[in-house]
């Protein structure tokens, strides 16, 4: 089969062109980077805005008088503004930064999480990232509460109409992952979060691997938390957001105790300074949130709803493409799926794949993508993973398409 | 590129991955210990059995790479009859042809298991190979423990 032709308006050599560290060759082939749903490569843009800060406006923020502090506070406080405007949240006030989704989660977990008395519930779905298992998992140990789950089918979709069966009085709120890091599938949140707020509960929603490849509009979903990891979204690592509508952040009481997050302190009693400053406590990674602002900033000059079907295309043609290597299972085949691959080959082992196609450029994922449950769940103790960016092309799936025949040829 | 591969997956190897040796449990063991490899999921169990500080039999069961399969495999085909101190042996030079920094001089000076050599160019499976020795490790060790993982 032949790539599909001129199926997009899709200018992806334009885009590639943007991302320098795609053109290298790896073991002497082209590199063909499919592990984007580990983390994504950075744009110039990215790239340049986080030089630029460090060479001419480095300073820390709130506190300074002098002229580089008073421009590193307002590129800080813009890069909240562009995750506000990101998310489409109502205001600014409701973006704290975090060091990624794991410890948007936690901060969640150990805060909001605080006031769980014993016997409440959090209910979860089978398919978590274990950043959205262990935080409720250390709250359990603390406080006593009741993990629940949302069961899954075998192609891996969520058994939504399950959930308003989990609830009950004692839930005190719903977690769950917007699009799975490990079979790819998309989560009907907006159908989750109108289900469990018929019932009163709040709704957590882990973005991580959703905001790289859709348009997420909390206020249109109604979530009441939401989060994201920059370095997934095309931007630096250790920054990350956590969106928390209003309300709920003001009742919540602060996560880490420091500078930037009161209003005053003495030894007998600080009092905390209000959202999102109560939650941002030390100096953050002030660079990394400028460089998110420039990678949303990116996001938003592309055409992202003809990037989404451009990746769309690239699913269909790499699920088509790698059922044609005999023994090959794709784990994870729910009818709504982000750009993501995971599969198993009879007779190897994935960590063997991912070594060997190693050797022909292709970087891929293998393991059990800190999701052991949805391993489990599927009778395997890992995958292969090939997960992929508005970047990639045909072309890198015919090489990794070609890559795990060749594995067959030396290890089957 | 086909040749690199081919130094890691050399045909001894692929041979005890389709064949594993001693691939079974043991009632009668007096040892057994767990290994495991949290990253990537690999996990065997060994099972050995000490008569008078020889080691009698030891087998193993278990799911992981051609890596550590056949690294597991192996050392069952060697160690069967030896002492307890030339296990220790073997072990420790072991740990030093897929570890040491200075690339070994002579890997098949140690028969067979030097074919797991052609790991060292691969820095991220070197703890494949590993496994089952740490776990013999721990199993030959006094206070033997029940389980073991490595990263």
């Amino acid at each position: 089969m032949n790539a599909p032709q001129c199926v997009t308006t899709w200018d992806v050599e334009a885009v590639r062109a943007d991302f320098p560290i795609l053109a290298q060759t790896v073991h002497g082939k082209p590199l063909a980077y499919l592990d984007n749903a580990a983390t994504t490569q950075k744009p110039n843009a990215v790239i340049d805005a986080i030089a630029h800060f460090y060479r001419h406006d480095n300073a820390n923020i709130h506190r300074g008088v002098h002229a580089l502090a008073e421009r590193a506070t307002i590129a800080y406080e813009a890069a909240r503004e562009a995750a506000r405007r990101f998310l489409n949240a109502r205001s600014a006030n409701e973006i704290v930064f975090v060091r990624g989704t794991t410890e948007a989660i936690n901060l969640v977990a150990a805060s909001f999480g605080a006031r769980f008395q014993p016997g409440d519930e959090v209910i979860v779905t089978a398919m978590e990232h274990h950043a959205n298992i262990v935080p409720w998992q250390l709250v359990q140990a603390r406080t006593g509460i009741v993990l629940k789950v949302i069961p899954m089918d075998e192609s891996g979709a969520l058994q939504t109409e399950q959930l308003a069966a989990l609830i009950t009085p004692r839930t005190r709120l719903v977690a769950v992952t917007h699009v799975s890091n490990a079979l790819g599938t998309i989560n009907p949140v907006a159908e989750l979060i109108a289900i469990a707020h018929q019932h009163g509960v709040p709704v957590l929603v882990d973005g991580a691997q959703a905001v790289p490849h859709m348009p997420v509009d909390v206020q249109a979903l109604d979530a009441d938390f939401y989060c994201f990891s920059g370095h997934k979204l095309f931007g630096p690592t250790g920054i990350g957001v956590l969106y928390c509508k209003a309300e709920l952040l003001e009742s919540m009481p602060p996560y880490q105790g420091g500078g930037d997050m009161i209003r005053t302190v003495s030894f007998e009693k600080s009092t905390f300074a209000p959202p999102p400053q109560r939650f941002e406590a030390g100096t953050p990674h002030i660079a990394g949130a400028i460089g998110l602002k420039a990678a949303i900033e990116y996001l938003e000059r592309l055409d992202r709803l003809a990037a989404l079907r451009y990746e769309q295309e690239l699913l269909a043609y790499a699920t088509e493409r790698l059922q044609t290597v005999p023994g090959l299972k794709i784990v994870g085949t729910a009818p709504e799926k982000a750009a993501v691959v995971s599969f198993t080959i009879d007779g190897i082992h994935p960590h063997d794949l991912g070594t060997i196609v190693d050797r022909y450029g292709v970087a891929i994922r293998v393991g059990h993508h800190c999701a052991m449950p949805v391993m489990t769940f599927f009778g395997v103790p890992a995958t292969a993973r090939a997960s992929f960016a508005f970047y990639n092309t045909f072309a890198e799936i015919d090489q990794l398409t070609d890559a795990l025949h060749r594995a067959r040829d030396l290890l089957v | 590129m086909e040749q690199e591969l081919r130094d890691l997956y050399q045909e001894l190897i692929l041979d005890h991955v389709r064949h594993p040796r001693n691939f079974h449990e043991m009632a009668d063991a007096t040892r057994t210990v767990e290994g495991h490899n949290p990253l990537c999921g690999d996990h065997l169990r060994l099972f050995v059995k000490l008569e008078a500080g020889r080691i009698a039999d030891v087998s193993f069961v278990g799911e992981g790479c051609a890596i550590s399969t056949a690294s597991a495999s192996l050392l069952t085909e060697a160690l069967k009859g030896k002492t307890v101190e030339e296990a220790e042996t073997l072990l420790s030079k072991m740990v030093e042809l897929l570890t040491a920094s200075e690339a070994p001089t002579d890997p098949m000076a140690l028969g067979k298991l030097g074919v797991l050599a052609g790991v060292r160019d691969y820095p991220s499976r070197v703890k494949c190979a590993m496994l089952p020795w740490r776990t013999l490790e721990a199993a030959l060790s006094d206070d033997a423990p029940a389980a073991i993982s490595t990263e």
